[in-house]
Protein backbone atom coordinates (compact mmCIF):
# COMPACT_ATOMS: atom_id res chain seq x y z
CA UNK A 1 0.00 0.00 0.00
CA UNK A 2 1.42 3.47 -0.88
CA UNK A 3 1.24 6.28 1.43
CA UNK A 4 0.27 9.00 0.45
CA UNK A 5 1.55 12.37 1.38
CA UNK A 6 -1.08 14.96 -0.23
CA UNK A 7 -4.46 14.54 -1.86
CA UNK A 8 -6.61 16.93 -3.49
CA UNK A 9 -9.58 16.82 -5.43
CA UNK A 10 -10.22 18.47 -8.57
CA UNK A 11 -12.84 17.44 -9.79
CA UNK A 12 -14.97 19.75 -12.28
CA UNK A 13 -11.75 21.71 -12.79
CA UNK A 14 -10.79 22.06 -16.40
CA UNK A 15 -7.32 22.19 -18.34
CA UNK A 16 -4.59 23.84 -17.32
CA UNK A 17 -5.84 24.52 -14.10
CA UNK A 18 -6.10 20.57 -13.18
CA UNK A 19 -2.56 20.48 -13.96
CA UNK A 20 -1.20 23.69 -11.96
CA UNK A 21 -3.20 22.10 -9.35
CA UNK A 22 -1.63 19.33 -9.30
CA UNK A 23 2.05 21.11 -9.81
CA UNK A 24 1.21 23.18 -6.85
CA UNK A 25 0.23 19.97 -4.85
CA UNK A 26 3.42 18.62 -5.26
CA UNK A 27 5.84 21.19 -4.47
CA UNK A 28 4.31 21.24 -1.15
CA UNK A 29 5.04 18.01 -0.26
CA UNK A 30 8.44 16.40 0.47
CA UNK A 31 10.93 14.39 -2.24
CA UNK A 32 9.88 10.58 -2.61
CA UNK A 33 6.17 11.37 -1.14
CA UNK A 34 3.36 10.47 -2.95
CA UNK A 35 0.72 13.14 -4.38
CA UNK A 36 -2.92 11.35 -4.49
CA UNK A 37 -4.93 13.50 -7.25
CA UNK A 38 -8.74 12.73 -7.57
CA UNK A 39 -9.87 14.39 -10.87
CA UNK A 40 -13.17 13.65 -13.60
CA UNK A 41 -11.14 15.72 -16.53
CA UNK A 42 -10.88 13.48 -19.56
CA UNK A 43 -8.28 15.67 -21.00
CA UNK A 44 -6.44 15.81 -18.02
CA UNK A 45 -6.53 12.11 -16.74
CA UNK A 46 -3.83 12.20 -19.69
CA UNK A 47 -2.02 14.83 -19.38
CA UNK A 48 -1.59 15.64 -15.67
CA UNK A 49 1.06 12.15 -15.84
CA UNK A 50 2.77 13.19 -19.38
CA UNK A 51 3.55 16.68 -17.92
CA UNK A 52 4.50 14.82 -14.45
CA UNK A 53 6.96 12.90 -16.30
CA UNK A 54 8.27 15.94 -18.23
CA UNK A 55 8.99 17.47 -15.04
CA UNK A 56 10.67 14.54 -13.56
CA UNK A 57 8.08 12.60 -10.95
CA UNK A 58 7.22 9.29 -11.15
CA UNK A 59 3.64 8.59 -12.06
CA UNK A 60 2.82 5.93 -10.00
CA UNK A 61 -0.35 4.83 -11.09
CA UNK A 62 -3.75 5.95 -13.36
CA UNK A 63 -6.71 4.17 -12.09
CA UNK A 64 -10.30 4.87 -12.50
CA UNK A 65 -12.34 4.64 -9.34
CA UNK A 66 -15.46 4.42 -10.04
CA UNK A 67 -18.05 5.27 -13.01
CA UNK A 68 -16.10 9.11 -13.73
CA UNK A 69 -13.45 9.57 -10.97
CA UNK A 70 -10.05 8.65 -11.67
CA UNK A 71 -7.36 8.70 -9.27
CA UNK A 72 -3.64 9.82 -9.95
CA UNK A 73 -0.88 8.87 -7.81
CA UNK A 74 2.45 10.68 -8.19
CA UNK A 75 5.91 10.68 -6.94
CA UNK A 76 7.65 13.33 -6.06
CA UNK A 77 11.24 13.48 -7.51
CA UNK B 1 8.24 19.65 3.77
CA UNK B 2 7.77 21.94 1.44
CA UNK B 3 6.42 25.35 2.20
CA UNK B 4 2.99 25.87 2.62
CA UNK B 5 2.17 28.21 -1.19
CA UNK B 6 -1.26 29.14 -0.15
CA UNK B 7 -2.94 31.00 -3.34
CA UNK B 8 -6.06 31.44 -3.75
CA UNK B 9 -8.42 30.06 -6.50
CA UNK B 10 -7.98 33.53 -8.14
CA UNK B 11 -4.02 33.71 -7.57
CA UNK B 12 -3.67 30.19 -9.30
CA UNK B 13 -5.93 31.40 -11.83
CA UNK B 14 -4.27 34.66 -12.62
CA UNK B 15 -0.35 33.50 -12.31
CA UNK B 16 -1.19 29.88 -13.77
CA UNK B 17 0.97 30.61 -16.91
CA UNK B 18 3.94 31.29 -14.96
CA UNK B 19 3.05 28.22 -12.28
CA UNK B 20 3.00 25.71 -14.93
CA UNK B 21 6.62 26.52 -16.34
CA UNK B 22 9.38 24.34 -14.54
CA UNK B 23 11.28 26.96 -14.28
CA UNK B 24 8.61 28.95 -12.22
CA UNK B 25 6.33 27.24 -10.70
CA UNK B 26 4.57 28.18 -7.38
CA UNK B 27 7.99 29.04 -5.54
CA UNK B 28 9.19 30.99 -8.19
CA UNK B 29 6.15 32.87 -8.34
CA UNK B 30 5.74 33.52 -4.49
CA UNK B 31 9.06 34.94 -5.13
CA UNK B 32 7.81 37.58 -7.29
CA UNK B 33 4.61 37.78 -5.04
CA UNK B 34 6.85 38.40 -2.59
CA UNK B 35 9.42 41.06 -4.74
CA UNK B 36 9.78 44.84 -3.91
CA UNK B 37 10.39 47.05 -7.01
CA UNK B 38 10.88 50.38 -7.30
CA UNK B 39 10.25 52.48 -10.52
CA UNK B 40 12.15 55.34 -11.13
CA UNK B 41 10.03 57.27 -13.16
CA UNK B 42 5.92 56.62 -14.34
CA UNK B 43 6.50 58.03 -18.11
CA UNK B 44 7.59 55.93 -21.29
CA UNK B 45 10.02 53.63 -19.74
CA UNK B 46 7.88 53.26 -16.41
CA UNK B 47 4.59 52.80 -17.98
CA UNK B 48 5.42 49.50 -19.28
CA UNK B 49 7.88 48.22 -16.53
CA UNK B 50 4.74 49.29 -14.14
CA UNK B 51 2.06 47.52 -16.01
CA UNK B 52 3.70 44.51 -16.77
CA UNK B 53 5.58 43.99 -13.16
CA UNK B 54 2.11 44.54 -11.44
CA UNK B 55 0.67 41.80 -13.94
CA UNK B 56 3.24 39.63 -13.20
CA UNK B 57 2.76 39.93 -9.75
CA UNK B 58 5.42 41.90 -7.99
CA UNK B 59 4.18 42.22 -4.63
CA UNK B 60 5.36 46.05 -4.16
CA UNK B 61 5.92 48.44 -6.66
CA UNK B 62 7.20 51.75 -5.67
CA UNK B 63 6.79 54.61 -7.96
CA UNK B 64 8.09 57.50 -7.65
CA UNK B 65 7.78 60.85 -9.92
CA UNK B 66 6.76 64.55 -9.62
CA UNK B 67 5.12 65.13 -12.76
CA UNK B 68 1.44 65.91 -14.04
CA UNK B 69 0.27 63.59 -16.56
CA UNK B 70 0.65 66.20 -19.71
CA UNK B 71 -1.40 65.58 -22.88
CA UNK B 72 1.65 65.18 -25.00
CA UNK B 73 2.97 61.75 -22.47
CA UNK B 74 -0.06 59.93 -24.02
CA UNK B 75 1.78 58.90 -27.20
CA UNK B 76 3.46 56.76 -25.28
CA UNK B 77 2.80 56.54 -21.64
CA UNK B 78 0.51 53.88 -21.52
CA UNK B 79 -0.12 54.26 -17.33
CA UNK B 80 -2.12 57.25 -18.23
CA UNK B 81 -5.32 57.78 -20.00
CA UNK B 82 -7.34 61.66 -21.35
CA UNK B 83 -8.92 60.75 -18.13
CA UNK B 84 -5.69 61.93 -15.96
CA UNK B 85 -4.58 64.83 -17.30
CA UNK B 86 -3.23 66.86 -15.25
CA UNK B 87 -3.55 64.59 -12.14
CA UNK B 88 -0.25 63.51 -10.41
CA UNK B 89 1.44 60.45 -12.44
CA UNK B 90 2.15 58.66 -9.60
CA UNK B 91 -2.02 58.61 -8.84
CA UNK B 92 -2.65 57.82 -11.89
CA UNK B 93 -0.09 54.77 -12.00
CA UNK B 94 -1.62 53.27 -8.88
CA UNK B 95 -5.30 53.42 -9.88
CA UNK B 96 -4.15 51.40 -13.43
CA UNK B 97 -1.83 49.31 -11.53
CA UNK B 98 -4.52 48.20 -8.83
CA UNK B 99 -6.82 48.03 -11.15
CA UNK B 100 -5.04 45.09 -13.19
CA UNK B 101 -4.08 43.50 -10.22
CA UNK B 102 -5.21 43.90 -6.88
CA UNK B 103 -2.53 41.74 -5.16
CA UNK B 104 -0.29 44.51 -5.83
CA UNK B 105 0.59 47.00 -3.31
CA UNK B 106 1.65 50.77 -4.81
CA UNK B 107 3.43 53.26 -2.87
CA UNK B 108 4.14 56.17 -4.55
CA UNK B 109 6.49 59.32 -3.97
CA UNK B 110 5.32 62.34 -5.65
CA UNK B 111 8.31 64.00 -4.95
CA UNK B 112 11.64 64.70 -7.01
CA UNK B 113 14.50 62.09 -6.26
CA UNK B 114 17.39 63.92 -4.78
CA UNK B 115 20.68 62.95 -2.63
CA UNK B 116 18.29 64.24 0.25
CA UNK B 117 15.51 61.16 -0.34
CA UNK B 118 17.13 58.58 -2.83
CA UNK B 119 18.88 56.31 0.56
CA UNK B 120 15.70 56.10 2.30
CA UNK B 121 13.48 55.67 -0.61
CA UNK B 122 15.46 52.60 -2.55
CA UNK B 123 16.26 51.11 0.82
CA UNK B 124 13.32 48.98 1.20
CA UNK B 125 13.17 47.29 -3.02
CA UNK B 126 15.29 44.18 -3.86
CA UNK B 127 15.28 45.90 -7.68
CA UNK B 128 15.68 49.45 -8.44
CA UNK B 129 14.51 49.79 -12.35
CA UNK B 130 15.73 53.08 -13.51
CA UNK B 131 12.88 54.49 -15.97
CA UNK B 132 14.03 58.19 -15.78
CA UNK B 133 14.54 60.63 -18.65
CA UNK B 134 17.26 62.88 -17.11
CA UNK B 135 21.53 62.62 -16.25
CA UNK B 136 20.68 64.26 -12.68
CA UNK B 137 18.24 61.21 -12.00
CA UNK B 138 20.43 58.55 -14.05
CA UNK B 139 23.74 59.74 -11.99
CA UNK B 140 21.93 59.66 -9.24
CA UNK B 141 20.18 56.63 -9.06
CA UNK B 142 23.37 54.74 -10.49
CA UNK B 143 25.22 56.35 -7.20
CA UNK B 144 22.93 55.48 -4.83
CA UNK B 145 22.30 51.64 -5.88
CA UNK B 146 26.18 51.41 -5.48
CA UNK B 147 26.47 52.65 -2.52
CA UNK B 148 23.63 50.98 -1.19
CA UNK B 149 24.04 47.81 -3.03
CA UNK B 150 21.10 47.14 -5.20
CA UNK B 151 20.61 46.17 -9.09
CA UNK B 152 19.73 48.80 -10.93
CA UNK B 153 18.21 47.59 -14.16
CA UNK B 154 18.77 50.68 -16.93
CA UNK B 155 17.00 51.63 -19.80
CA UNK B 156 17.22 54.99 -22.34
CA UNK B 157 15.53 55.94 -25.54
CA UNK B 158 16.18 58.36 -28.00
CA UNK B 159 14.14 58.75 -31.54
CA UNK B 160 14.12 55.46 -32.83
CA UNK B 161 16.90 54.04 -30.63
CA UNK B 162 16.98 52.30 -27.29
CA UNK B 163 19.89 50.85 -24.65
CA UNK B 164 19.45 48.76 -21.86
CA UNK B 165 21.32 47.13 -19.55
CA UNK B 166 21.54 45.64 -15.70
CA UNK B 167 23.95 47.27 -13.17
CA UNK B 168 25.00 44.75 -10.16
CA UNK B 169 27.23 46.40 -7.77
CA UNK B 170 30.24 45.28 -7.45
CA UNK B 171 29.51 42.30 -9.93
CA UNK B 172 30.36 44.03 -13.23
CA UNK B 173 30.59 48.21 -14.72
CA UNK B 174 28.19 50.41 -13.33
CA UNK B 175 26.75 53.30 -15.34
CA UNK B 176 30.03 55.81 -14.52
CA UNK B 177 32.15 52.98 -15.90
CA UNK B 178 30.23 54.18 -19.64
CA UNK B 179 29.96 57.63 -18.99
CA UNK B 180 32.20 58.80 -15.66
CA UNK B 181 30.53 62.41 -15.40
CA UNK B 182 27.49 64.50 -17.36
CA UNK B 183 27.47 65.76 -20.39
CA UNK B 184 27.74 69.55 -20.15
CA UNK B 185 23.86 70.73 -21.03
CA UNK B 186 24.68 72.35 -24.07
CA UNK B 187 26.26 69.01 -25.72
CA UNK B 188 22.89 66.74 -25.72
CA UNK B 189 19.59 67.38 -27.48
CA UNK B 190 17.08 69.29 -25.36
CA UNK B 191 13.75 67.67 -25.11
CA UNK B 192 12.05 69.40 -27.83
CA UNK B 193 14.70 68.48 -30.06
CA UNK B 194 14.76 65.15 -28.77
CA UNK B 195 11.07 63.20 -29.71
CA UNK B 196 10.49 59.26 -29.30
CA UNK B 197 8.57 57.00 -31.56
CA UNK B 198 5.58 56.23 -29.00
CA UNK B 199 5.98 52.33 -29.08
CA UNK B 200 10.09 52.57 -28.24
CA UNK B 201 10.11 52.96 -24.43
CA UNK B 202 7.08 49.74 -24.62
CA UNK B 203 10.08 47.84 -26.12
CA UNK B 204 12.99 48.42 -24.27
CA UNK B 205 11.01 49.11 -20.89
CA UNK B 206 9.73 45.65 -21.43
CA UNK B 207 13.76 44.01 -21.63
CA UNK B 208 14.21 46.11 -18.22
CA UNK B 209 11.06 44.10 -16.95
CA UNK B 210 11.92 40.67 -18.40
CA UNK B 211 15.55 41.58 -16.84
CA UNK B 212 13.63 42.52 -13.48
CA UNK B 213 11.78 39.01 -13.49
CA UNK B 214 14.87 37.05 -13.80
CA UNK B 215 16.67 38.86 -11.47
CA UNK B 216 13.92 38.51 -8.67
CA UNK B 217 13.70 34.33 -10.15
CA UNK B 218 17.09 33.83 -10.46
CA UNK B 219 17.23 32.53 -13.75
CA UNK B 220 18.78 32.68 -17.06
CA UNK B 221 21.49 34.95 -18.17
CA UNK B 222 21.66 38.99 -17.03
CA UNK B 223 22.61 41.99 -19.61
CA UNK B 224 24.72 42.49 -16.01
CA UNK B 225 27.98 43.66 -18.60
CA UNK B 226 26.55 43.85 -22.10
CA UNK B 227 24.75 47.08 -23.61
CA UNK B 228 21.81 46.03 -25.61
CA UNK B 229 21.03 48.38 -28.31
CA UNK B 230 17.86 48.98 -30.39
CA UNK B 231 17.37 50.27 -33.50
CA UNK B 232 13.59 50.70 -34.19
CA UNK B 233 14.39 51.93 -38.18
CA UNK B 234 16.73 48.99 -38.58
CA UNK B 235 14.66 46.51 -36.58
CA UNK B 236 17.91 45.78 -35.18
CA UNK B 237 19.73 45.16 -31.69
CA UNK B 238 23.27 44.89 -31.37
CA UNK B 239 25.20 44.19 -28.17
CA UNK B 240 28.00 45.77 -26.74
CA UNK B 241 30.23 44.29 -23.95
CA UNK B 242 30.47 46.29 -20.85
CA UNK B 243 33.76 45.89 -18.71
CA UNK B 244 34.14 47.60 -15.08
CA UNK B 245 36.72 50.57 -15.37
CA UNK B 246 39.08 50.23 -12.63
CA UNK B 247 39.50 54.13 -13.44
CA UNK B 248 36.03 54.27 -12.74
CA UNK B 249 35.01 57.48 -10.27
CA UNK B 250 32.44 55.58 -8.12
CA UNK B 251 33.01 51.63 -8.48
CA UNK B 252 36.67 51.76 -9.70
CA UNK B 253 39.96 50.99 -7.35
CA UNK B 254 40.53 55.06 -6.52
CA UNK B 255 36.91 56.47 -6.36
CA UNK B 256 36.69 60.06 -6.36
CA UNK B 257 33.04 59.90 -5.48
CA UNK B 258 32.19 59.51 -2.20
CA UNK B 259 28.70 60.80 -1.71
CA UNK B 260 25.56 61.58 -3.50
CA UNK B 261 25.72 64.02 -5.93
CA UNK B 262 22.49 66.62 -7.18
CA UNK B 263 23.70 67.61 -11.02
CA UNK B 264 21.89 70.10 -12.38
CA UNK B 265 18.70 69.22 -13.98
CA UNK B 266 18.27 70.15 -17.27
CA UNK B 267 16.16 69.78 -20.02
CA UNK B 268 17.38 66.11 -21.86
CA UNK B 269 15.39 63.88 -24.06
CA UNK B 270 18.49 61.05 -24.00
Amino acid sequence: MVKIGKSINIKGEVCPFTFVKSKLAIEQIGSGQVLEVILNNKEAIENIPRSMNDEGHKVLEVKKINGTDWKILIKKK
Amino acid sequence: MAEDLGFNDEQIRRYARHIVMPEIGGKGQKKINKAKVLCVGAGGLGSPIAIYLAAAGVGTIGIIDMDKVDVSNLQRQILHSHKDVDKLKVESAKETLEALNPDVKVITYAEKLTSKNVKKIIKDYDVVVDGCDNFATRYLVNDACYFDKKPNVYGSVFRFEGRATVFIPDDGPCYRCLHPFPPPPGEIPSCQEAGVLGVLPGLIGLIQATETLKFILGLGKSLKGRLLLYDALDMSFKEVKLKKDPNCPLCGKNPKIKELIDYEHFCSGV
